[in-house]
Parts: structure tokens; sequence; C-alpha cells
């Protein structure tokens, strides 16, 4: 049922995750404040990059497919992801831009 | 009932051995689900109110872009000692396990030293709790995020003091692994808080 770890004594997951959000979260910087990009573009960017880095934790940091729940664990973590965009994109929307 | 679902497989990692175990750490999925829908009203409300900087200063003249990285970067690091610590615990290490965690508190500590500096300095140049909308949303959504890192600091201790107790059994690994699920989490929301309050806040 479960896949052991046991196996392995260097923990490869962590540190290639770890390595991969330190160089996502450079890489947001770099386009925020230096590559000189439209205020649009750069949002998408890096909210592009942030939702990387989120499933790095979530799949790489907390083993969110193990267990015998592991298909419902990440079919709640989906319907949160939808929930939050439509709390968050929602309400700017309607009161940025419902006059 | 818990018997017959109970596997005798010894590859099996502890927490997951009791279906009590499987069960808690399904459950504290949902929870998280739940922290996320209300960090997203928290979030709604600061790029709501995003504009609403009247008689303070603006975000872009208080905020530091060095402090912000290394702020990410503690959250981070104790983010991925807190996952070396599940590795050890895998591993049986108990000891290994135990220095990972308080490494991860020390870490965590620091971060929360850094936010309050920062909170201090931000009230110093003018911007405090009810200095107009824009600053009463960044510190909800931010204190918010700080009391949960408080809040795990606090049962991280209690969860290791209980380890040293009772040792390392199905109950107590559980412990630890859900706790290093909320801990992980505290750096999954930080993401968004960098990306979206202090990098986007700095661009302009």
């Amino acid at each position: 049922m479960m896949d052991s770890r046991k196996s392995n004594p260097f923990p490869w997951m962590q540190v290639v995750g770890f390595l991969l959000s330190v160089a996502l979260t450079f890489m947001a910087v770099w386009i925020g404040m230096r590559a000189g990009l439209p205020y649009n573009t750069i949002i998408i960017l890096v909210f592009v990059l942030a939702f990387i880095q989120a499933a790095i934790q979530l799949f790489m940091f907390m083993h969110i497919t193990e267990g015998a729940h592991g298909i419902w664990q990440i079919g709640k973590m989906l319907s949160a992801a939808f929930i939050a965009i439509v709390i968050v994109a929602g309400s700017v929307w309607v009161l940025n831009s419902m006059h | 009932m818990a018997q017959i679902n109970t596997t005798n497989n010894p590859d099996t990692p502890l927490e997951y051995q009791s279906e009590t175990g499987r069960l808690n750490i399904f459950g504290f999925w949902i929870f998280l689900g739940a922290e996320v829908a209300l960090f997203a009203t928290l979030f709604a409300a600061y790029f709501a109110l995003k504009d609403g900087t009247a008689g303070g200063p603006l975000p872009i003249d208080v905020f530091d872009l060095n402090n912000t990285i290394i702020m990410t970067l503690i959250l981070l690091i104790s983010s991925f000692t807190s996952g070396l610590a599940i590795h050890e615990m895998r591993r049986n290490n108990v000891k290994s396990m135990i220095v990972w965690l308080v490494i991860t508190l020390i870490f965590g500590l620091a971060f929360l030293y850094m936010e309050i500096e920062e909170f201090i300095h931000l009230v110093n140049e003018g911007a405090n709790l009810g200095t107009n909308a824009y600053w009463s949303s960044f510190y909800l959504l931010t204190g918010t995020h700080g009391l949960h890192v408080t809040f795990g600091i606090c049962w991280i201790v209690l969860i290791i003091t209980q380890v040293l107790r009772r040792g390392l059994t199905p109950e107590t690994a559980k412990k630890v692994f859900v706790s290093s699920l909320y801990w992980h989490f505290l750096d999954f929301v930080w993401i968004f808080v960098f990306t979206g309050v202090y990098l986007l806040g700095m661009v302009g």
C-alpha cells in the first residue's frame, strides 16, 4: 500500500524541492525588480511561479499523494484552490470593475 | 473496524499504521483546505483595498527587498528541515528527527523575530493598524500568518516533549507528521504573501 522510503537514506525529494523553491523565489524577484516587464505581465508571471512553488510544497514536502486517501487529499486541495481563486479574483473583480 | 484495516506491513510508516492515524492525517488535510479559504478571504480584502493608501506611507517606500528575501528564505529553510525531520522519523532515527525539529523551531523563531522587527519599523514609519485601509488589511493578513507561526512553534514544542517522554509510537509519529504538515502549510501561505504583498508591493 505504501511505498517505503527506508531504502533511500538520502532525502532527495526534500533537497530537490528546496533547491527548486530557492530558484523560483529568486526568479520571481528578478522578474519583479529587474526584468522591466509591464505590470500586468509581472503579476501573471510571479503568480505562476508562486503556484508552482506551492505545488512543490504539497508534492515534495507534504507527501500529498501518500496514504489510503491520497487521491482525496489532492481533490481537497484542488477544491480549496478553486475556492481561493474565486474568493480572491472574484472580490477584486467585483470591487474594482463593477460600478 | 479498526483491526480490519490495520496493516501489518513493516514498511508502512508508523503514522499510517493505525486507522486512527490514517483518518487523523486525512482529517488534517480537510482542515488545511478550510485554512486556505480563511487566508483567501484575507488576501481578497488585501487586494481589494490595495489602493487605499491615503494618509500613510506607500508600501514601495517602506518595504525592504533584502529583509523580505531573508524572511522568505528563513521560512523556506524551516519548511525544508521539517521535511528532513519526517525523513529521519521514517528511518526510525528519533534523535536526528528531534535535532531537525529543534532546528526548524529556531528558524521559526528567527522568522517571527524578523517579522516583529519589521512591524516595529513600519509603525515608526507611520504605518500602523489604523492608518488606512491598506495597512489594516496588510497587518490583518501578515498578522494572521504570524499568529499561525507562533501557534506552530508552541505546538511542535509540546510534541517534541511528548516524543521524549513516550518515544516514537504510531500515536506520537502521527502527531509529528500532522504538525509537519501544518508547518509546511505556513510556508505554503507565505509564498503568496511574499509574492502578492511584498514583491508586487515593491513593483508599484
